[in-house]
């Protein structure tokens, strides 16, 4: 197993940019992810990772070796497709085996770790079908065990839960995580899924437009966002935007809405022109005192919360609350906002303003 | 319970569907009852007016086929010991005697060399080429394509005399190869396109993985690419014999002894001796066996080929 390192990594098809110098480490035997909408780059960063795309610019070391410039036959890795790409001419057994028949191992030694993986995948009964008529969750954990078989440096999945029903991706994700915890091995998955993301992964690195917007833990990304993008990819509902103009200096811990004041952490530099204030519907309070007002425009029974929605003069926010609290369609409250959980972006570049809540979050 | 159904079609439909579908197919198949019914009259019924439906079948047309015959003064041929083959006696009853074989089973070789041989050429190099065109970045690719499709835009006789003026330059006329080379110049862009076509539906993703198992990108080719055109490579295969194997203009231009292959043979038959139709007949018939056979062989990729594309996505 091993450590991936990515180094300005760029490529262009044409006069498109497909990944512009993105840069990240994924250490050994951890579950990356790499998140972002569809073109974004994601895919094309995996591919080139894997050997099947070669970049442009930029270097991927594995174990400290450059392998930037060498075909996907010679990085040992393995990689599980979108759409499984099982070899549809081979059954189950010969479609496990065959990274291994190109290794030139011996055929007794094949046949004990097909039927070794075929075990630990709960697929043994299947070994001699064909794959045509296999279900979306056997061709799954087929294309997993050819994968695993070999034990390659590092795994490189490409949304491989896109092509599964929603109640069997469920299940997936969690033997994929639980084979994961067990071999412990390198995996870098690319997803369009935010819940997906944060569910499963180690490490989320969050694209768009083939610029890496933020790179950390699940929990890190999603409580201090470094830019908006981030901010409104990342969760369901989406963070709450609040669009303001005005001014604070470092040090500062209280921006003004209008004529509201609202506290926030302390921040660590300048901000001011256009700015935006950034709470989670979580981190948002109905309380009719507070001085932030707001109209209730819809509510939506989610069982144990509710999301309300409520129009405010700097825009719509949404807020969960427990589904006990009463809260009717037109009524008039107040808003009060969780102050360590709040972030102040710069409306102009979407980048986040440093402060004491995001300071050690920041990889810069 | 409704009266009708939206996506079955009505019986009525049916009925015109399956008239229509025997109209068509008593059409296609009646010059060919015809000519094998024809093979196996003798000479007489052959001509007979009314034509004859029920015949006593006879092999003299596939006798008189393979054999060059001639008639003996009456003293020699009654003196003559009794037939001692079914053939002697089949020739004797014409009052002929054998002289000899005839040229046809070398000319129906000739035939099954350079069909199969352009056949196999043009499917290897079209293949080839349609895998590249399908997936590398070919400088000029769409240029390219169309250069190639071009070869089709004039009828291929239109350049019979530059052809056959620069065959026998290069010593090729009246040769397998020049056939072969010929044939495979023809048949080598319908081969390119439909296996371009074929190649593009597989999706990529299948040689990625044999690339990331450790594939070489040709042994990915080999191992994975081809088995899934095994369809399109039978259909295209059909198409190119069918084109090879009729091809009858430049055969008569460019061949006449060495390499002559059997549609012109066969017409040369009736001026031997009378209007030979039995003979003929037989020829025609024997001649279609070959490409029955390969087409009945590969009727199962034949059909998925025509249909492919059409179910997927």
């Amino acid at each position: 197993m091993s450590e991936i390192v990515i180094k300005n990594l760029r490529k262009e098809f044409g006069a498109f940019t497909a990944v512009q110098g993105s840069t990240f480490t994924i250490r050994d035997g951890e579950f990356f992810m790499l998140l972002g909408p569809s073109g974004c780059g994601k895919t094309t960063t995996l591919r080139m990772i894997a050997g099947l795309e070669l970049p442009t610019s930029g270097q991927i070391l594995i174990d400290g070796e450059d392998v930037s410039q060498k075909p996907a036959s010679q990085r040992d890795i393995a990689m599980v497709f979108q759409m499984f790409a099982l070899y549809p001419h081979m059954n189950v057994r010969k479609n496990i085996a065959y990274p291994l028949v190109s290794q030139g191992v011996p055929k007794a030694e094949v046949q004990r770790k097909v039927a070794e993986v075929a075990r630990i995948l709960r697929i043994e009964h299947l070994l001699d079908k064909g794959v045509g008529g296999l279900s979306g969750g056997d061709r799954q954990r087929v294309a997993l065990g050819r994968a695993i078989v070999r034990n390659p440096k590092a795994f490189m999945m490409d949304e491989p839960l896109g092509a599964l029903d929603a109640e069997f991706r469920e299940i997936m994700a969690e033997e994929l995580r639980a084979l994961h915890d067990r071999m412990g091995a390198t995996t870098v998955y690319v997803t369009h899924d935010q819940l997906e993301a944060m569910q499963m992964g180690d490490k989320i690195v969050v694209m768009n437009h083939g610029v890496v917007e933020q790179f950390g833990t699940p929990q890190e990304i999603y409580d201090h966002p470094a830019t908006l993008f981030v901010a409104d990819f990342i969760g369901s509902p989406a963070m709450n935007f609040l669009r303001f103009e005005g001014a604070v200096a470092a040090g500062g811990t209280t921006v003004t809405l209008g004529d509201t004041p609202i506290d926030l952490p302390a921040l660590q530099e300048d901000a001011a022109g256009k700015l935006v204030l950034g709470v989670r519907p979580e981190h948002v309070t109905l309380s009719d005192v507070a001085p932030l007002r707001a109209r209730i425009e819809a509510v939506e029974y989610l069982g144990t919360t509710q999301i309300v929605t409520l129009s405010t003069p700097h825009g719509t926010v949404k807020a969960r609350t427990p589904s006990t609290l009463p809260a009717r369609v037109g009524d008039l409250t107040g808003l009060a906002l969780n102050t360590p959980r709040l972030s102040l972006f710069d409306a102009t570049s979407g980048r986040a303003f440093r402060t004491a809540a995001n300071a050690g979050v920041f990889h810069g | 319970m409704s009266a009708y159904s939206v996506t079955e079609p009505s019986k009525a439909s049916k009925w015109l569907a399956g008239l229509l579908v025997a109209l068509y197919t008593l059409i296609t198949l009646l010059p060919l009852v015809w000519i094998i019914s024809t093979s196996f009259k003798t000479g007489p019924d052959s001509i007979s007016y009314p034509p004859k439906v029920i015949f006593e079948p006879s092999l003299e047309g596939y006798v008189n086929l393979f054999t060059t015959r001639t008639r003996i003064a009456a003293e020699d041929f009654a003196a003559l010991p009794p037939p001692e083959t079914w053939y002697d006696r089949i020739v004797r009853d014409q009052g002929m005697v054998i002289a000899g074989q005839s040229r046809f089973g070398e000319r129906f070789m000739n035939s099954v060399i350079i069909g199969f041989g352009s056949t196999f050429l043009s499917i290897f190099l079209g293949t080839l080429a349609a895998y590249a065109f399908s997936r590398f970045k070919v400088p000029l690719k769409d240029d390219l394509l169309f250069f190639i499709l071009s070869t089709r835009m004039m009828p291929p006789i239109a350049v019979a005399i530059p052809i056959y003026l620069m065959y026998r330059e290069l010593g090729l006329s009246d040769t397998h190869l020049g056939m072969i080379l010929l044939y495979t110049a023809v048949n080598i862009s319908l081969a390119v396109w439909l296996l371009k076509g074929f190649i593009d539906e597989i999706p990529r993703e299948y040689e990625e993985a044999a690339l990331i198992d450790g594939y070489t990108r040709f042994q990915a080719f080999r191992k994975v690419v081809l088995p899934q055109a095994a369809t399109g490579i039978a259909s295209t295969a059909i198409f190119c014999l069918i084109f090879a194997w009729n091809e009858y203009a430049f055969a008569v231009l460019l061949t006449s002894g060495n390499a002559q292959t059997a549609p012109p043979f066969i017409p040369t038959i009736i001026g031997v001796g009378g209007q030979d139709w039995p003979a003929v007949a037989a020829g025609a018939t024997l001649f279609l066996l070959p490409v029955m056979i390969f087409t009945i062989l590969l009727r199962k990729h034949l059909l998925r080929g025509i249909t492919f594309g059409a179910v997927r996505k």
